[in-house]
């Protein structure tokens, strides 16, 4: 069979370039098997995150070709051929080093997500619920964390600043989850609209189009939450409703101080957090 | 940390853990106070409460560019700027004739274009009489038929997404930057409107209705009475049926008929709405494309049968 040519962003906080390698192409390869064999040749300092090899980890997030795709579920015959296969790091995440981001910010975010908060149990101490009650919530759990939605999404791709104030697609279907679950008592509705950003997404699927566990993010998630959040929020003859109901809803505060790691730590107050040393390339 | 319980005090399995990584659970974060008298307030709104902070600025891997896609990313905004721009002109154009929108008498089957229904202004009807008009309305009655499907089409969560990327480059496409400095999203007016949706929804089914009753209109032989199809009448099916199908996915419909129940085994019919509905909504984008594209013809194709240009044939 002929070469490929895989053309890989080596760098680190210091800047980088790519770094063209010539190698064999073996037959039914994914684009982690031909980066394994850099390592193994060319580059042993390339820097890689991996762990199952099977999409189910979501450790091999990168862009290929421009994409975000999982590395170890991208087969090198789908990609044009007699191209230059261009592996580069996730945009969105500060970069340690070669193909490794610091995915950090998304569980600055998880930690923010109010948790489950089930209401009093049956008189027997046990919960019943039915299949279709909790199937929604399930689809959600297929989550790999990959954090490639989040890399695509471009209200903080492409805005560096919104990323204080935004959860993102991976957290909104946790978000979902809870919010849809039949035992849940919590009100995350004000907490989304005010605190995460929820009205900051635009509704244009890219999370969806690259969630290797095809969750349907925006259909299932965003748009319920966004129609759950006007519920709440916007909608007038609903309000008024809740009025003559006399229902109470919880204040965003209230919600938000169920989180259980409301306070994140920064780099500077986290003096044990482990530093990757540069490596020089040269 | 050691807990200094007595052993006989049951303790939770937690006791002594540390938060997870390693990070102290503190609380949320207070705003600074500023006087020592403030000590005692406590936060109450969100606003009060210092956003969590996330550290920004990180240097970021991979070059400098808009996108390293290499595929035809550009060809799906590029079709829908085209096919957008070639409806709303058109539509805009055929709201303005106020002329051909109507085949009465003088061919064999009473059509009206999809533009102008309902026709409840004065000028709409022309020779007609009969029924309830609005008579101060002087400009094309298709402008005031078609304020309420046009609201529900632009905020409608499909062409919302079709005319951010296309018309907006916000995103052009996956993972190419959008061309903007500032990014607010549907937080700010005008964009917060968006959130009018449902109204639009219900709204609009009051138009459904009414287009449905032209499309039985349509059936109508001129003179004895009686009653056939022409491909008038057909077209003019199609259209109401696309108008119901487009509101029946409409993710505000899938949201009024189940979606906003936690507990679907306690309310079954909702359950079984919200199911109806589901299949529905997957389609939306294809039905939203096809009823916009069918809604423009069948305006077209009154047009041409009014203005003489062909006559309607006639199936049986
Ligand atoms: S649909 Fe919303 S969350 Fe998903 S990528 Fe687009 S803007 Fe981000
Ligand atoms: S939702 Fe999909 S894309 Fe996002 S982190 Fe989970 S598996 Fe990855
Ligand atoms: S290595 Fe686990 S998802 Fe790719
Ligand atoms: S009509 Fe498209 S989402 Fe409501």
């Amino acid at each position: 069979m002929a070469d490929v040519t895989m053309r890989v962003w080596r760098g680190d906080e210091d800047g980088g370039t790519f770094t063209e390698y010539v190698m064999p192409a073996v037959e039914g390869e994914v684009v982690l098997d031909v980066i394994h064999r850099i390592q193994a040749g060319p580059a042993p300092d390339l820097a890689c995150r991996w762990n199952c090899k099977a999409g189910k980890c979501g450790s091999c997030s990168a862009e290929i070709n421009g994409l975000p795709k999982l590395m170890c579920m991208t087969r090198m015959d789908v990609l044009p051929e007699g191209e230059p296969v261009v592996v580069a790091p996730m945009r969105t995440f500060p970069i340690i080093r070669d193909l490794v981001t610091d995915v950090a910010f998304n569980y600055t975010m998880a930690r923010q997500v109010p948790p489950f908060k089930p209401r009093e149990p049956e008189a027997d101490g046990t919960y019943r619920m039915q299949q279709i009650d909790i199937e929604r919530g399930q689809e959600f759990r297929k989550c790999i964390e990959c954090f490639m939605c989040q890399d695509v999404c471009h209200v903080i791709r492409d805005h560096e600043e919104n990323k204080a104030s935004y959860a993102g697609p991976r957290m909104f279907i946790r978000f979902m989850e809870l919010e849809s679950h039949p035992l849940d008592t919590d009100d995350r509705r004000e907490l989304l609209r005010e605190r995460m950003g929820l009205g900051m997404c635009n509704i244009t699927k890219c999370c969806t189009e690259v969630c290797p566990e095809h969750i349907k993010i925006t259909d299932n998630a965003i748009i319920p939450l966004k129609e759950r959040v006007v519920d709440a929020s916007y909608d007038p003859v609903a309000w008024l409703g809740r009025k003559i109901l006399r229902r109470t809803k919880r204040s965003a505060l209230e919600a938000a101080l169920d989180a259980p790691g409301q306070h994140t730590p920064t780099r500077q107050e986290q003096p044990t957090r482990p530093v990757v040393s540069a490596t020089d390339h040269s | 940390m050691m807990s200094r319980q007595s052993p006989a005090v049951r303790r939770s399995p937690m006791d002594g853990v540390d938060d997870r990584a390693g990070a102290k659970c503190q609380g949320w974060p207070r705003a600074p106070r500023d006087l020592e008298e403030d000590y005692e307030r406590v936060s109450t709104t969100l606003q009060d409460l210092k956003p969590v902070p996330v550290e920004l600025g990180g240097v970021r891997g991979g070059p400098d560019v808009r996108t390293l896609r290499r595929d035809g990313w550009w060809r799906s905004p590029a079709a829908t700027v085209a096919f957008l721009t070639v409806v709303v002109v058109y539509a805009t154009w055929a709201v303005f004739q106020n002329s051909h929108f109507f085949v009465g008498a003088a061919s064999h089957r009473d059509l009206i274009s999809p533009l102008y229904s309902p026709c409840i202004t004065a000028n709409c009807y022309g020779t007609v009489t009969g029924g309830w008009h609005i008579s101060w309305w002087k400009i094309s009655p298709g402008l005031l038929a078609l304020t309420i499907p046009g609201g529900f089409r632009a905020t409608c969560y499909y062409y919302r997404k079709a005319y951010y990327r296309g018309f907006w480059q916000s995103p052009p496409g996956c993972a190419v930057s959008d061309g903007h400095s500032r990014y607010t999203g549907e937080t700010r007016f005008p964009l917060i409107l968006q959130n009018l949706h449902r109204y639009f929804f219900v709204l609009a089914l009051v138009f459904n209705v009414v287009l449905t009753i032209d499309a039985v209109m349509a059936f109508r032989l001129p003179g004895d009475g009686g009653i056939g199809v022409s491909v008038g009448t057909l077209v003019l099916v199609a259209n109401a049926t696309l108008l119901w199908l487009y509101s029946a996915s409409c993710h505000a419909c899938r949201h009024l008929c189940g979606g906003q129940v936690n507990e679907f085994s306690k309310h079954p019919i909702r359950y079984r709405l919200w199911k109806l509905t589901t299949p529905l909504n997957a389609r939306h984008m294809q039905i939203a494309w096809a009823s916009l594209a069918l809604v423009a013809f069948a305006d077209l194709y009154v047009r041409l049968v009014a203005s003489g240009v062909f006559s309607d044939p006639k199936i049986f």
